[in-house]
This record gives C-alpha cells, sequence and structure tokens, in this order.
C-alpha cells in the first residue's frame, strides 16, 4: 500500500491529525510519512490506529500525545510531553528528548536515544520508558506503575514520591527523591532490563543497572515519616 | 456550699483553638477534612435585588417565558455545549463519591437538561451512560485518563485549581481507596492518595497554550475546553487562561467543596466567590471577551437567588458541588432502606459529629451513603431516590432563579446584570463593585 505522506511546510498540523483520525481501519499498518515538521507542536496526537509515522525532522510538544496503537518513530528530537499519556503503541525519538517525556503514559513503549531533560516518566501509570542517555532531575516524580531504564546518569531527585513504578539506572544518581531508595537487582529485573533494551534496540549489560523503587515509607500519613508531606 | 466558678476565656485562644492545639501536639498531623470553608464570609446573601417598579417593567410571574437557555463554549468549538439551565454539576470525583452518587447526579443532570463532570479519578460507565453531556476534566494527577474518555466527553475541562485548596493536589485517604477506585487510578489498594497539584506536562500560561491545542487537535476542535481555577488572583489568572485559548472559565470560589484536604487550606486560601466573580468578569471585559469566552462560578452556590447573583455579576452559568450531595441527603438525619427512614445519629456519632455539622467524608464513613466506597454504606444512597431529590433542587432552584428575572423584567436570566444589585455591606460593595443599598456608593470607585 502507498505510503501517506505529509509536507508541514505546505500543509498544517491540523490537516495531518484530521487525515490520520479519520482514517480507521483503512490506516491500519500502512506507513505515514511526515517532512518538514521544523518543531511543529502537537503532530499525530490522539492516534487510535495501528499506523506507522515517520516524522522527518524535529517534533514541538506533545508529539504522539496520548497514542494508542500507533507506532511513530521521530527522526530528530522532541520537545516537551513527547508520548504523554501514551496508552499503547509504541513512539521512539532518535535524538534527544525534552521535559515529561512519556509523561503519565499508561502503556506502550517510549524510547528515547539520546537525553531527556527534567521529569522524564513523571506520574507514569503502567508505560515502559527506555532511555540511551541520561536524565534530568525529578524523574520519575511520583510514577504510579511502568518502568524506566535509563542508560545513562540520572538527575536530582530521582523518583520522588514513587509508588510502584520501578527505574532502573545504569550511570550515577545525582540523589534519590523522597521515598525512593536503591534495592537489590533480581533475576526478574535483569530480565525485565534487558527486554527493554532489546525491545529499544540498545546495547548494554543489564546486569549494570540499578533498581530504584518506592519505600512505601509515604503510602500512609504518620507523623513518624519526618516528611514534608 | 460549693465556691462559685469565674473563668474569663480567651478571645484569641477559645475552645476551637485549644482543642486545635491539643489536637496537634497530639498527633504531629495536620487535620484533613471535606466540605468547604466553614467561617462567615462575604456572600451572595449580602446582595439584593433591585426588581421592577416604575422604572422596570416586571414579567408576569407564570404567564410570560423567561429563557433559561445556555450555551457554553461558543469560542472556538464545533459542538458548543447547549444546556436547559444555567445551573450545571461541579466535579466531583469517584472515589470521593460512590458509584451510585455518580449514577444519582447523571440521572438528575439529564432530566434538568444540564451538565455534569468528571472528578479526580477518571470517568466511569455510570457517570458517562448517566449523563447526556458531561464534561470530562484533566487533572494534574491525570488519574484514569486517557483519550478514549476524551473522545467520549462533550468537553474537556483542565483542572488548574479547586477553589478549596488553590495551589494543593487533591487526597483521598486509603480507607476509599477500594480495588475499584485502585484499578482506575492504578494506585495500590488502601494507600493514603495525594494527588500532584501541578500538571505533569506543563508549567505555564505559554505551555498550556500547547496543551489546549493539544486536546483541540485530539478532539478534533469539536469539544469546548474549559480552563478551571481556584480564586486567588482571579484577575491575572483569567486574562492568562483566555490568552491561552479556553473556551470557557470556571472560578472556584474558596468556599467551594472538598473531598478531603488539609483544614488550613480550606479555611485560609483563597478568596470568597463573591470577590472571585466579580474579579473574573473583569478581566473578560477588559479583554473584551465577555461574550466570546464563557464564565461559570462555581464555590457556595446554594439557592436560585445565588445563581442569579452570579449570573448578575456577570456569570453565564454557575456549577454546584455541595448543594448537589445536601440534596442527595449529606448532613440529614437519616438515610432510607425499604423505603423508611433510618435514624444516621448513631453513625455521625461513631465519627465524633451529628448531622448539620458533618465534614468527614474523608473518612469514607458517611453515615448516609454518598462520600464512601463502603459497600454496605453505599447502598444508603439509592439511585432512584436521588435522582428524584437532586432533580427536584435544581428544579426549585431554577424557579428561583426565574423568579427573580422575572420580578427584575427579564424576558432571558441572562439578562440579569450588575446594574440589578445592591449590597447590604461595604465589603461586598468593594468585593461586588455594586452600591451600598440605599446610596450610590461604590467603595473604591471613582465615580
Amino acid at each position: 500500500m502507498e505510503a501517506l505522506s505529509f509536507d508541514l511546510a505546505r500543509d498544517t498540523v491540523r490537516q495531518v491529525n484530521q487525515r490520520l483520525h479519520a482514517g480507521g481501519a483503512e490506516l491500519s499498518g500502512r506507513e505515514v510519512r511526515i517532512f518538514n515538521p521544523d518543531g511543529a507542536h502537537n503532530i499525530a496526537v490522539g492516534l487510535n490506529a495501528p499506523v506507522h509515522v515517520t516524522v522527518y525532522g524535529h517534533a514541538g510538544y506533545y508529539a504522539a500525545g496520548m497514542n494508542c496503537h500507533a507506532s511513530v518513530l521521530i527522526e530528530g528530537s522532541a520537545s516537551t510531553g513527547v508520548a504523554e499519556n501514551m496508552m499503547s503503541g509504541r513512539v521512539h525519538v532518535k535524538g534527544f528528548a525534552s521535559n515529561a517525556a512519556g509523561a503519565s503514559a499508561h502503556g506502550g513503549l517510549l524510547v528515547i536515544e539520546g537525553d531527556a531533560g527534567l521529569r522524564c516518566g513523571i506520574s507514569l501509570k503502567g508505560g515502559d520508558i527506555v532511555v540511551g542517555g541520561s536524565v534530568g532531575s525529578f524523574s520519575g516524580f511520583m510514577a504510579q506503575a511502568g518502568r524506566i531504564v535509563i542508560c545513562g546518569d540520572a538527575g536530582d531527585a530521582l523518583g520522588d514520591s514513587l509508588y510502584e513504578a520501578v527505574i532502573y539506572v545504569q550511570g550515577t544518581i545525582a540523589s534519590l527523591g523522597a521515598d525512593a531508595r536503591i534495592e537489590p537487582l533480581g533475576d526478574a529485573d535483569i530480565t525485565a532490563v534487558r527486554e527493554l533494551l532489546a525491545a529499544a534496540g540498545l546495547n548494554h549489560d543489564a546486569n549494570h543497572f540499578k533498581r530504584v523503587a518506592s519505600a512505601r515509607s509515604l503510602y500512609h500519613w504518620n507523623a513518624d515519616a519526618e516528611q514534608e508531606y | 456550699m460549693s465556691k462559685p466558678i469565674h473563668g474569663e476565656e480567651s478571645a484569641s485562644y477559645d475552645r476551637s483553638i485549644i482543642d486545635y492545639i491539643h489536637r496537634a501536639s497530639a498527633t504531629g498531623l495536620y487535620e484533613i477534612r471535606g466540605l468547604g470553608a466553614k467561617r462567615k464570609l462575604p456572600h451572595f446573601d449580602d446582595l439584593l435585588f433591585l426588581a421592577a417598579s416604575l422604572s422596570r417593567y416586571p414579567l408576569e410571574g407564570y404567564r410570560e417565558r423567561c429563557s433559561t437557555k445556555t450555551v457554553l463554549g461558543t469560542r472556538h468549538a464545533t459542538k458548543p455545549i447547549v444546556l436547559d439551565i444555567p445551573i450545571t454539576i461541579a466535579g466531583m470525583s469517584f472515589g470521593a463519591l460512590s458509584a451510585n452518587v455518580k449514577e444519582a447526579i447523571g440521572r438528575a443532570a439529564t432530566a434538568m437538561g444540564t451538565s455534569t463532570t468528571t472528578g479526580d479519578g477518571g470517568m466511569t460507565r455510570e457517570e458517562r451512560d448517566s449523563s447526556k453531556t458531561l464534561v470530562y476534566q484533566c487533572l494534574p494527577s491525570r488519574y484514569g485518563f486517557n483519550p478514549d474518555d476524551v473522545r467520549r466527553a462533550d468537553a474537556i475541562e483542565v483542572v488548574i485549581g479547586q477553589g478549596a485548596k488553590p495551589g494543593g493536589g487533591g487526597m483521598l485517604l486509603g480507607q476509599k481507596v477500594n480495588p475499584r477506585v485502585a484499578a482506575m487510578r492504578t494506585l495500590p489498594e488502601g494507600v493514603d492518595q495525594r494527588s500532584a497539584c501541578r500538571h505533569p506536562d506543563w508549567t505555564g500560561p505559554d505551555d498550556l497554550t500547547i496543551k489546549i491545542l493539544e486536546l483541540r487537535e485530539i478532539t478534533d476542535w469539536e469539544k469546548p475546553i474549559y480552563v478551571k481555577i481556584g480564586a486567588t488572583r482571579v484577575f491575572n489568572d483569567v486574562k492568562l487562561a483566555v490568552h491561552a485559548g479556553a473556551d470557557v472559565i470556571v472560578v472556584d470560589g474558596m468556599q467551594g467543596g472538598t473531598a478531603a484536604t488539609q483544614t488550613v487550606f480550606i479555611e485560609h486560601v483563597g478568596i470568597p466567590t463573591l470577590a472571585a466573580v466579580r474579579q473574573a468578569v473583569a478581566a473578560l471585559e477588559d479583554l473584551n471577551m465577555k461574550d466570546r469566552v464563557q464564565l461559570i462560578v462555581s464555590g457556595g452556590i446554594r439557592t436560585g437567588a445565588d445563581v442569579a447573583k452570579a449570573i448578575a455579576l456577570g456569570a453565564d452559568a454557575v456549577a454546584i458541588g455541595q448543594g448537589t450531595l445536601i440534596a442527595l441527603g449529606c448532613n440529614g438525619d437519616h438515610y432510607f432502606k425499604d423505603g423508611q427512614p433510618i435514624s444516621a445519629a448513631a453513625d455521625y456519632a461513631s465519627l465524633g459529629t451529628y448531622a448539620g455539622a458533618c465534614h468527614h467524608c474523608h473518612t469514607g464513613r458517611c453515615p448516609v451513603g454518598i462520600t464512601t466506597q463502603d459497600a454496605v454504606l453505599e447502598r444508603r444512597l439509592d439511585p432512584d431516590w436521588g435522582a428524584r431529590h437532586l432533580k427536584n433542587y435544581l428544579k426549585t432552584l431554577t424557579m428561583e432563579l426565574t423568579t427573580i428575572a422575572r420580578a427584575c423584567g427579564k424576558q432571558d436570566v441572562h439578562h440579569l446584570e450588575r446594574e440589578d444589585l445592591v449590597a447590604l455591606t461595604v465589603e461586598a460593595a468593594a468585593m461586588a463593585h455594586v452600591p451600598l443599598a440605599g446610596t450610590q456608593w461604590i467603595p473604591g470607585s471613582t465615580v
């Protein structure tokens, strides 16, 4: 089937999204190419079909936001909130990602080959995120479920106020956030990291990662936690 | 013969302050409770209408039509919200409220031709099925937020803050996080949940502009986008929200309720609704957007007179939360079982309170089965009974609203205007920017 092509030097984001939303079953499995994104915001948001989208360049805010089923490849960097609230599918950023990458994602896989900015995986609700580089401060903040694999370093306050999400870090951790702690890496963790790295197409030794999870000391109000909460 | 007892209690350290210090010193934790501010505040009670006489011509009470039709979201949405009445149901979460309550609310609102609103916990099947018009909140926590429900909604409300706790996130204590609530929010069962107060993927008005555009793109520009703010710096916040692209602004004053937050928040943060509504209208007028962006006011709207006063001050609609719960039996002496009234006094007593003073929504042990996730307590609110009572309440408010509008000579409740109002107190006159009754004096006015 012939690929569907858009040129954002000529077409509008509205036209792109409208076409992709209206496609339904007809778009299933189809290749979609988006040229000259030039940092436009809200590219390919709200997709709801197993379509394969490639963005040839840099994307602005919320690229592939609230994605369902689609596979979106960004052949450049992505700004704030890439794949935010993703439910399923896959979003792959070849370059870097700005703040709040994968925020509140309920499912699917977000791959960032470069670094990610502040609050990567904030409020994560079940999605998986693999970052080839490092992440900024407050990554994994209040993450509830899902996994974050960080092949580089993590900034300050990693995993602050974590619930049941798990973070794996290969490099250094500037500091842990409230209620986050480093736990022993078990066999299940090594298997999980190995599978996520393979899915992301990254080659690292899963045994070299540290596991960060919630100490669960803030799960219930009590005066002895000595936390500002 | 016993010695006469003499004593002088301190005004600064009265019994409530003594209780507060004793409790704080015993627990080391702040108090958490439900509902809204209990302190006396300047409010709509401090305003009066100047009805028609010689200088105005009234409408006949029940012979002449007085329209209550209300349209929201006309700025950008291709499918604005059209309501039969300007009285909507405020956002309240499943989790804070039971599924039965959400269903009863939806049915009553639908019967009256108005909208309901989800809350911090996602959209339940019960409320979607029962609500003809449902506003879906996008909150900082994003609990249960998903694009399918975005598409199923009739409007989206981006919540920046809430009148009971502007600047703070929601709370849901562990006793209300049952398996269904936990699953919807992706939380461990029984956890004392604290919602975020900042959105995860945007941090300021410029970001909000793009976020609103994202929601418009996902909904193909069909659905109105509301922005809800807790009343603090209302004039600036409303202007920023309008600049960000909001179709509808929701301003929630400090009398607005909550299912659970710190008492210090409820009583000491934010400004009264009366002050907030005027600031919001001034912001819209300043931007020349009064007729393009609609304003919904909430926080202590209780009666048809309150609705009329809010509209006269410039609101397009109101949203009611606590009044809705009270219509469903909140703080009532009894609940019904098999059609028979059963006293709830013992249940109130077990919470250390009584009907009329209960604000224990946070405990999940609501004596009348409204703010609970307990399977036994939940059955105390029959959705049929609840829907009927809430419909009656909304109908009463509407009749009171049109009674006042007709008396003021208005064929449409939206024709009520500030000129129809006077204030009973200097404070209310200054806040609402209407004259003190019997004078032409508006405090702070240079005219």
